[in-house]
């Protein structure tokens, strides 16, 4: 820059008024182009990044009637009530919860997929392998609303009816004979995490599935002819070939533990069940929006968003130094 | 045929026993909404449907057609589904189209304008007061506000970067246009994402619930989740009110309800299945 100057004999004033010419030339010439971006440059605007600045309310004492500009400001009151005030009892059972359930379903959710992609690849037969994994994909693509009906009728105990899957339950003394499995705390969150397991590890297995279909055969001949055996095989070659996707998706799952889907939750959870089934989300949809303490929500809200975005930057930061495979 | 040793033949077996025990557990809710749906209410009654229908009839079918509510549900989701899907696409294939030419200004900034949502977005409380202020509770507004995926976007700009410049520049000398070039060229040539991403778009769109239920006020444009939703609602109420009554299973109503959300899903998800291992694989997961 400082070169242009020189070269030209431009002032500051006079480089600023050429680069903005040129750039104008830049835009006029692909008006094509800049006219393209404008709906995903305007969507974003108005439905991501709006609402950003309605985070504002956290800070205020939100009247509806006011609107978010017009409410007055209090300051950090709104996170005090959250971390020291009457709903703080709440508040920090439903952090509690948001931990404890993404680290289950880390610990029990996160292999799963992982065996299924080494499997699905042991299957020699396409048609099978492909029919197979339609099967297993498919209840990922059923709303939540499906999702949980069938969970609540499969597992439903009343006086009348007993689900088929309560039933087996029963009859394999896996659970009290006559237990109300959604109105028991005690049962939540493996419902919880077995449902997630059914609903999204067979399409998880795809991208893992893709990893060891891009490892060379080569490697495998390789440890063969050294008189390797399978486990081996897995050890030196399946493993490291999957390094990278899997260091990317555990970054992946550990930056989104605290943004737990809230569409299942608020689904299933009752009353009953909130010591154990009420997570951050959920505490922000039943407070801010079912009770209208807004504020109070908003606050709550963008904690867990700061908490979790926070995760995500540590999380890739860590990757990067230990494994250079980074998400960006 | 090549020999396998003894540790790959027990993996080989073992990998088809787990495989195919995943898959029928995988499917078994969705054959026993099915069978319980049209069974008769003594045999379901006495736990006698395990996988099978037992007495078939299909009277609860019957009921929920004659529902009026059923088909303004039904309707409305294939409404918010076709044309959501398609707004949704407009923007993130234009959107993507242009991230992907390395001479657009401030490409990395706007890259991270999309990008970013994926990590931080404004929670629902201020989502859903913005679109209380901008009056988005009823159609159009569900279909324009809503289901625009960052992650899609990046899946298609992958994909679209991966078509050789070499092509772009030969048409561009033909004197083809970038809207053109987008037309006839990019889009024909990224079948596989594309439709990989219609369908993730189209199922959200089919599947969409929350943001339905608390923005949408009146009844005539309530999608079939929300419809669906409500009916399970109601299932305890209906079985402790007059479950002796009925003449046919409570369950059975609440198991017919959710076999109809299913069946497009069923019909549509076989066609487009074959492209999306490839389309995902492609978009990759890079930020």
């Amino acid at each position: 820059m400082t070169d242009l100057v020189k070269k030209n004999g431009l002032n500051k004033e006079k480089l600023t008024q050429y680069k903005l010419y040129n750039g104008l030339k830049v835009v006029g010439k692909d008006w094509r182009l800049y006219l393209l971006l404008l709906p995903v440059l305007i969507w974003y605007l108005l439905w991501m990044y709006k609402p950003m600045a309605g985070l504002l309310i956290s800070f205020k004492n939100y009247q509806p009637n006011l609107g978010v500009w017009g409410s007055d400001w209090v300051g950090f009151t709104n996170f005090k009530n959250l971390i020291n005030g009457p709903y703080s009892t709440q508040f920090w059972r439903a952090f509690r919860s948001t931990f404890l359930v993404s680290l289950y379903g880390l610990i029990f959710g996160f292999p799963i997929p992982i065996f299924l992609a080494l499997f699905f690849s042991e299957i020699g037969n396409k048609f099978y392998r492909n029919l197979t994994q339609t099967f297993t994909y498919l209840p990922h693509f059923l709303s939540e609303v499906t999702i949980t009906g069938l969970v609540l009728t499969l597992l439903y105990h009343g006086e009348v009816n007993t689900g088929v899957i309560a039933n087996l339950l029963f009859q394999l003394n896996i659970v009290p004979e006559g237990t109300k499995l959604f109105q028991d705390a005690a049962y939540f969150r493996p419902l919880y995490i077995i449902t997630g397991i059914w609903k999204e590890a067979g399409y998880s297995s795809i991208v893992y599935f893709a990893s060891i279909m891009g490892i060379s055969p080569v490697l495998y001949e390789a440890v063969k002819v050294s008189g390797g055996n399978k486990l081996q095989e897995i050890r030196y070659v399946t493993f490291p070939g999957m390094a990278p996707t899997l260091t990317i998706m555990i970054i992946l799952r550990i930056g989104q533990m605290l943004s737990i889907g809230y569409e299942r939750i608020i689904l299933l959870y009752n009353e009953n069940t909130y010591d154990t089934a009420d997570v951050l989300s959920s505490f922000v949809f039943r407070i801010g929006l079912e009770q209208g303490n807004s504020a109070l929500g908003a606050s709550a809200g963008m904690f867990n968003a700061l908490i979790g975005f926070a995760l995500v930057m540590g999380a890739n930061f860590i990757s990067r130094q230990i494994s250079e495979t980074s998400l960006w | 045929m090549e020999r396998l040793s003894k540790s790959e033949i027990i993996f080989k077996t073992l990998a088809h026993i787990l495989i195919s025990v995943f898959a029928v557990l995988a499917l078994y809710p969705v054959i026993y909404a099915v069978s319980a749906s049209i069974s008769g209410k003594i045999a379901y009654e006495t736990n006698k449907v395990i996988l099978f229908p037992v007495d078939m009839n299909f009277q609860v079918y019957k009921l929920i057609f004659d529902d009026k509510g059923f088909w303004i549900s039904y309707i409305n989701t294939l409404f918010y589904t076709v044309f959501g899907t398609a707004w949704s696409m407009f923007i993130s294939v234009t959107g993507a189209y242009v991230l992907t030419k390395k001479r657009l200004l401030f490409r990395k900034q706007l890259n991270l304008f999309v990008v970013f949502t994926m990590w931080f977005n404004a929670g629902i409380i201020p989502m859903y007061l913005n679109y209380v202020n901008m009056n988005v509770n009823n159609r159009w507004g569900i279909i324009v506000a809503f289901g625009v995926q960052a992650f899609n976007i990046i899946l298609m700009r992958n994909y679209f970067s991966a078509i050789p410049e070499s092509i772009e520049e030969a048409a561009l000398v033909d004197g083809v246009n970038e809207f053109q070039l987008l037309w006839r060229i990019f889009i024909p040539m990224s079948k596989a994402s594309m439709a990989t991403v219609t369908l993730f778009y189209a199922t959200s769109r089919w599947n969409g619930y929350f943001w339905a239920r608390i923005l949408l006020t009146d009844p005539m444009e309530l999608p079939l989740q929300v419809y669906m939703r409500i009916l399970v609602e109601n299932y305890q109420a209906m079985i402790d009110d007059m479950g002796d009554l009925l003449p046919y299973a409570a369950d059975s109503y609440v198991y017919a309800i959710l076999v109809c959300s299913i069946v497009p899903v069923l019909i549509i998800y076989p066609y487009i299945q074959k492209y999306f291992a490839k389309g995902v694989n492609m978009g990759g997961v890079k930020g």
